[in-house]
């Protein structure tokens, strides 16, 4: 059983981002971190492998920033890390990085289930793991809070797959693509050994045309970044004698904001 | 030229939350001057149909094939994308819940369109639709636009108003037949476990939520309990016993912070943030929670923010507009009294 997993370095979640003069998002020198749902994707991906003596591989599209990303999936014990980077190709374009995913999966060959993550911390495009089910025609299986039933020589799975109203129970056809919820697993954290042998290993790096991808033009474009207003609140702490009369001074506000 | 609006229903009914949907996609026709066309798919389509015209939607595109009465992304998708296909629509919108995303996602890719998610505002330039959404959890705004025939777009909960009602339209409802036939299907629902009595939060107009602080209860655990499995009896007792009430009495919905989840003491599909749910309240209560950032990033945009917490110099103070310094065990009860009192 061939698993791929999708991932790619995002700032820390705690970083302070901005727009700066030039309309470009920064955060400083922060450092990045793996997409924080993908530590999810990450350990799935692992668990599977290991338990049915299977492949598995992790890819980031995009540039040299995401090594670290692919860095610490090996160190988490993940097998081989490709990256995919076509300069010029707006990644942030979700077609065009279909394109260059799913060119990566025919060039793996033999892959049986592609896990994400639910989405990416940054941009949360929401597009990609569905966009690359459709090119390749595979079942696309999305929020997905428990692997029930992996069953690699049937080439069948079983999830549960949260919705807004509950838990849906289905099962599909491999190869398939899931995307993975918080709470399927406890992420591993690299130990020492792992993160060695990942600083050592050395991250191929395939082109569109080692893929044989043409992208088309971007179907998107951002033509703005720019900073949100300032929330101004003034914060009333309530006083009052006790705990009754500051329940009955929040109770009178509350009103008095109509969100009652 | 139309623009299409998916109404996504449940268990043959409407959703609420389409007729935010049915809003935007009204104010988007009428600046392009076009009709907006209902797709409305699964069981009871046709009553949904009527009841979007309640709406405003003067047209309806709809199919209850039965293959389409449960939801499933491939059926659903492929009947999407040939409609798009067939009528071109200048956009197609729908709510970014957990099926609007993917269901918009997977017909964008279906027919080579551009999509822009998660969008809080929706504007015509020039012909062109833009999109303003949130980037890095809310810490910045951008602004999108797909040059494609098609733009699809899936809009936050609660970022727009409902469609206002209007009288006596009946809609003009085109049948469609299904598109997938059965074989083609590569998933098969199996079951659907609804979890009774939960409000969902992304659609609450109120959220009340318990952090760390829920552990702190002065009830005592039984016998036997101690350390962790006693914090665990104490905060699972207080979301219970103590702050249910306070949601029964507001017809709110629960929610939590990411350490009360990961200590036990609450369910992951309660927990708002940065890796939970992004809520848009118009009261947002917050009891015994510190105000982390990636917690702030879930909730910052609420329109009232309470917060109770024993510690006055908790963060959370910097972002609600009130706030009560005392033990949520002693607030709690006495504000649920109060508001009873006021509420009935
Ligand atoms: C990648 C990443 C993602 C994250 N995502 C999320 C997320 O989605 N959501 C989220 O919430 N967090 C998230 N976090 C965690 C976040 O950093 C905080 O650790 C978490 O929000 C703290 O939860 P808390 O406020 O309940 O606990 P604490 O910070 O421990 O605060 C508990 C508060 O309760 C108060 N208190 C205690 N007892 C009482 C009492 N009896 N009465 C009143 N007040 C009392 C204390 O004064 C304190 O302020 C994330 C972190 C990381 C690194
Ligand atoms: N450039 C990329 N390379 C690899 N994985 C990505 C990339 N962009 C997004 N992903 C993954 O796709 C999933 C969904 O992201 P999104 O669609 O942006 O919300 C997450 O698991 C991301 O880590």
């Amino acid at each position: 059983m061939h698993v791929v997993t999708f991932t790619r370095s995002t700032p820390d979640t705690a970083a302070k981002v901005w727009v700066d003069e030039e309309g470009a998002v920064s955060w400083g020198d922060v450092a990045t971190v793996v997409n924080p749902w993908d530590e999810y994707s990450l350990e799935e991906t692992i668990a599977i492998t290991k338990s049915s003596g299977g492949k598995s591989t992790v890819i980031a599209i995009g540039a040299a920033l995401h090594d670290d990303a692919l860095k610490h999936s090996l160190a988490m014990g993940i097998q081989d890390a490709i990256r995919v980077e076509e300069v010029g190709a707006d990644i942030h374009d979700s077609l065009n990085w279909s394109g260059l995913a799913a060119g990566a999966l025919q060039k793996l060959g033999d892959v049986d289930l592609v896990i994400f993550g639910k989405e990416s911390i940054d941009v949360a495009s929401d597009q990609h793991s569905m966009q690359l089910a459709r090119r390749m025609g595979w079942t696309m299986l999305s929020f997905v809070s428990a692997i029930v039933e992996l069953d690699a020589a049937a080439g069948t799975i079983r999830v549960e797959k949260s919705l807004e109203q509950g838990k849906q129970t289905l099962s599909a056809r491999l190869p398939a693509i899931i995307s993975v919820m918080k709470g399927i697993n406890e992420p591993r954290y690299p130990n020492f050994l792992g993160i060695r042998k990942a600083a050592k290993a050395k991250i191929p790096v395939w082109t569109a045309a080692d893929l044989g991808v043409e992208l088309p033009a971007p179907a998107t474009s951002a033509l703005r970044y720019f900073n949100p207003p300032p929330r101004a609140v003034s914060t009333e702490i309530i006083a009052g004698e006790g705990v009754s009369d500051k329940v009955e001074t929040l109770v009178a506000r509350l009103f008095e904001e109509k969100v009652l | 030229m139309t623009v299409f609006v998916w109404i996504e229903s449940f268990a043959g009914r409407a959703l609420s939350s389409s007729w935010e949907a049915l809003g935007a996609a009204s104010a988007l026709a009428a600046d392009l001057d076009c009709a907006v066309t209902a797709v409305v798919l699964g069981a009871n389509a046709e009553e949904i149909a009527a009841e979007a015209a309640g709406y405003g939607a003067r047209q309806a595109r709809v199919c209850s094939d039965a293959s389409l009465s449960e939801y499933r992304l491939e059926t659903y998708a492929a009947l999407l994308s040939q409609l798009v296909a067939e009528h071109k629509p200048k956009a197609v919108l729908a709510v970014a819940s957990n099926r609007g995303r993917e269901l918009l996602a997977s017909a964008a890719a279906d027919t080579g369109n551009g999509m822009i998610s998660d969008v809080i505002e929706l504007r015509l330039a020039d012909g062109q639709i833009i999109g303003t959404r949130p980037a890095y959890a809310g810490k910045v705004l951008m602004e999108m636009t797909a040059h494609t025939e098609t733009t699809f777009v899936t809009l936050r909960a609660r970022a727009f108003s409902p469609a206002a009602a209007v009288a006596g339209n009946p809609p003009a409802i085109q049948r469609t037949a299904a598109a997938a036939t059965p074989d083609s299907i590569a998933s098969l629902v199996e079951g659907f476990a609804t979890e009774s009595g939960t409000v969902n939060l992304t659609d609450a107009a109120i959220i009340v939520s318990g952090g760390r602080g829920m552990a702190n209860n002065p009830r005592n655990p039984p016998d036997g309990l101690t350390g962790e499995a006693a914090a665990i009896w104490k905060a699972k007792d207080g979301f219970a016993n103590t702050l249910a009430p306070l949601v029964d009495v507001l017809g709110a919905a629960l929610g939590a912070s990411r350490a009360a989840v990961d200590a036990g003491y609450i369910p992951y599909e309660h927990q708002v943030g940065q890796t939970g749910k992004v809520v848009n309240p118009d009261l947002y209560i917050a009891c015994g929670i510190s105000g982390a950032i990636q917690h702030q990033a879930g909730m910052r945009n609420s329109k009232v923010i309470v917060a109770i917490n024993k510690d006055a110099q908790a963060p959370i103070f910097k972002l609600a507009h009130y706030g009560i310094v005392g033990d949520l065990y002693e607030v709690v009860p006495a504000l649920t009294a109060a508001l009873r009192r006021r509420l009935g």
